[in-house]
């Protein structure tokens, strides 16, 4: 597992902990039953607070991609095929409205907009 | 969840200085920092914790005992390490840890030497040859070898270099990997706090000013800025502290989210460390 955490992000740590770990989970890096580190150990070895891990861990319970069994941590959750690809989705979705809101700041139109993800896009093909 | 410590009402009056109305506890299982510039109350409620001083009201309980009543039990409980650990010069450590070894029915000598080789102590030097830094990590392992649930700091990284401060702060970490132990440590170098601490109680002016979760407070406060004459301390929600200069004014918010939502495109909003809430806060409203 990799985890990187900056200090000169906007984005709460948590949210950088629960947002990597997803992505590992949705890319296959982490599989269904892999063990997580424990909440205080993770805490120790990003050199965080107890609580923000604890609250990493939380949001990633709530979302079904990790189960909590009592008294033995956390594992990776089986994930629904199509629930997972939904979950990408999501999470494309998400960067888009990033890209979006980022445009807006800059006023890029949304035909420039369209133009440059087009080319993105076949760029990568 | 438990508390490893609850503080009610607590008040100790010096002449020019009162501690007053200090309430607050510190859960098991995490690191408390207590933060405030120097002269703020730290100290003093450390001492009145370890009942080193007499209180003159309040209530004070560890692991859910009064720390008066039951002082010899709550004390074989704690370890405590001084901001300037003290023992006598020309005894060797190896004598001066058989010597303390006796009071603790916990004490595990196997640990205590473990303790002194990972922190690289030579047990046949007098403690006067230890540096700063070597006497605190003395001081530490004394606390440690006898088991203790609760250690307690006072501004343990006040002259250390900053590799031992580091190496301090993460010792801490690696206690409350056991749930059971508690860490509540006071310091004025706030960027110690914001590394470590679970919980952060600020103290100001003998008062508490909050205690909370340090996430929750890094989240929730912030600095709002704007040019001269565009807004005034009061114009903010949540105003807790503000600077001015000739190019504009800086207030520190307890609510940006509100302040944010209020004020829009009057300002410009960023989160706040825990030293510019120290900062903003020590200085007050206004008179700049």
């Amino acid at each position: 597992m990799k985890i990187i955490i900056s200090n000169s992000s906007p984005d709460p740590i948590y949210e950088q902990v629960t947002r990597q770990i997803k992505g590992q989970i949705i890319s296959g890096d982490l599989k269904e039953g892999d063990p997580l580190p424990s909440i205080r150990k993770l805490a120790q070895d990003l050199q965080i607070s107890v609580i923000t891990t604890k609250r990493a861990y939380e949001e990633l319970h709530k979302e079904g991609f990790v189960d909590a069994v009592e008294g033995k941590g956390s594992f990776v959750a089986m994930q629904n095929k199509e629930l997972l690809r939904e979950k990408k989705m999501k999470l494309v979705e998400e960067k888009m409205i990033e890209a979006v809101e980022e445009a807006r700041l800059l006023g890029i139109t949304l035909a420039e907009l369209r133009e440059m993800l087009t080319l993105l896009f076949k760029e990568r093909d | 969840m438990t508390n490893a410590i609850e503080i009610k009402g607590l008040r100790k009056e010096y002449k020019g200085f009162t501690l007053e109305d200090v309430t607050f506890d510190v859960p098991q299982g995490y690191i408390m920092g207590l933060i405030g510039p120097n002269g703020a109350g730290k100290t003093t409620i450390i001492k009145l914790l370890m009942n080193l001083i007499r209180r003159d009201a309040g209530e004070v309980r560890v692991f859910g005992l009064d720390n008066l009543r039951h002082e010899p039990e709550v004390k074989a409980r704690i370890g405590f390490v001084y901001d300037v650990p003290r023992f006598h010069d020309d005894v060797k450590l190896a004598v001066i840890a058989s010597a303390v070894a006796p009071f603790y029915k916990k004490w595990d000598d196997a640990l205590f030497r473990r303790l002194m080789e990972e922190f690289e102590l030579p047990a046949k030097t007098t403690f006067k040859k230890l540096s700063h830094g070597q006497k605190m990590k003395f001081s530490l392992a004394l606390a440690l070898a006898h088991d203790a649930d609760l250690i307690l700091m006072d501004e343990p990284t006040a002259g250390l270099d900053p590799v031992f401060r580091f190496e301090l702060l993460e010792r801490l970490r690696a206690i409350i990997q056991n749930e059971r132990k508690t860490v509540l440590f006071s310091s004025h170098i706030t960027t110690d706090l914001e590394r470590v601490a679970d919980h952060i109680t600020f103290i100001n002016e003998g008062r508490i000013v909050f205690s909370a979760a340090k996430d929750e407070v890094l989240e929730t406060w912030g600095v709002v800025k704007a040019g001269p004459d565009v807004l005034r301390p009061t114009d903010v929600p949540g105003s807790r502290g503000a600077k001015r200069t000739d190019y504009g004014i800086e207030i520190l918010t307890s609510d940006l989210a509100r302040a944010r939502a209020e004020l829009g495109g009057r300002a410009v909003y960023d989160k706040a460390t825990l030293e510019d809430i120290m900062f903003y806060i020590s200085r007050g409203n206004g008179h700049a």
